[in-house]
């Protein structure tokens, strides 16, 4: 006996607004277990997740900035002041 | 991810904030520039130039030591720092005007590229054929900064620290005081932005 009734399978314009929630294990495992479905059969949503991951990665490797020499100087004397004072 | 990885540079921070409580001058300016990109980021989200970034970032190293006594080493040294620094950025009064939900709605991909029926119409090309660091050398690093700037404040502030700095979710929601849910509803805006803005670049 099914307690449950199957659920439609998704479409792959919902697949895409569950990318992040799956991404970040916090869909419920039914819903999970849909949309691993549909990815297993969609090479579409599957190059989504792809390009998904790959956008996180190349976002990571975003340059800081450095340190102006001004801010330096400023910063140092923040710290002095506050040595100083202790 | 509800754990945390081991972290060499939550270490190397550690030591710092040790070196600095002693006295150490260099210690604290070498943690500032350490934590230097990832906070004028993170103001920017709150304020309206970069010239008031700076002094929020200030602001920021005048709390960090007035209070270094009382930070016990329970979070990582950049949480408290960033938590810090969302509340020195704050206290300027001009931010709440700017982290209004606007611009936080609206579907990860366009609709126009689904049929009917929700199956992708025009769906995405393989991209990644070059080399990651090749596509960043030749301009995506330049284009991924700009769709960066372009983001509603709050998207960009939530993906920043994640995907940027790398915070946890966790930490992230710590610092910028949101709800578990309300993390991933702009990080994945956000980063539906910025795949889009590499698909765009890619594609050119």
């Amino acid at each position: 006996m099914r307690l449950l009734p199957r659920q439609a399978p998704l479409a792959c314009q919902e697949v895409v607004e569950l990318v992040t929630d799956y991404l970040e294990g916090s869909l419920p495992r039914g819903e999970r277990r849909r949309l691993e479905a549909h990815l297993a059969d969609c090479p579409h949503c599957t190059e989504y997740l792809a390009q998904m991951r790959a956008t996180i990665r190349l976002t990571g490797r975003l340059e800081p900035d450095d340190l102006s020499a001004e801010m330096r100087e400023d910063l140092g004397e923040v710290y002095r002041r506050w040595r100083d004072a202790r | 991810m509800a754990f945390r990885r081991s972290d060499p540079a939550a270490t190397a921070d550690a030591e710092l904030v040790a070196s600095l409580r002693a006295g150490d001058e260099t210690a604290f300016v070498a943690l500032a520039g350490r934590h230097q990109a990832s906070m004028l980021r993170l103001a920017s989200t709150f304020v309206p130039s970069t010239a008031i970034a700076e002094e929020v970032v200030q602001d920021t190293w005048v709390a960090v030591l007035r209070g270094i006594d009382g930070f016990d080493g329970r979070a990582s040294f950049k949480t408290w720092l960033l938590a810090i620094l969302v509340n020195r950025a704050k206290s300027t009064g001009i931010s709440e005007a700017r982290s209004t939900a606007t611009g936080d709605a609206g579907p990860a991909v366009d609709r126009s590229r689904f049929d009917p029926g929700g199956a992708w119409a025009s769906p995405p090309r393989h991209w990644i054929e070059e080399s990651e660091d090749r596509l960043l050398a030749r301009g995506l690093r330049t284009r991924l900064e700009s769709a960066l700037r372009r983001l509603p404040s709050r998207q960009r502030a939530v993906v920043i620290l994640r995907d940027v700095d790398g915070l946890t979710s966790e930490e992230v929601c710590r610092v910028l005081e949101l709800s578990a849910v309300n993390q991933r509803v702009l990080l994945h805006r956000a980063r539906g932005h910025l795949r889009a803005a590499v698909e765009e670049f890619v594609e050119a």
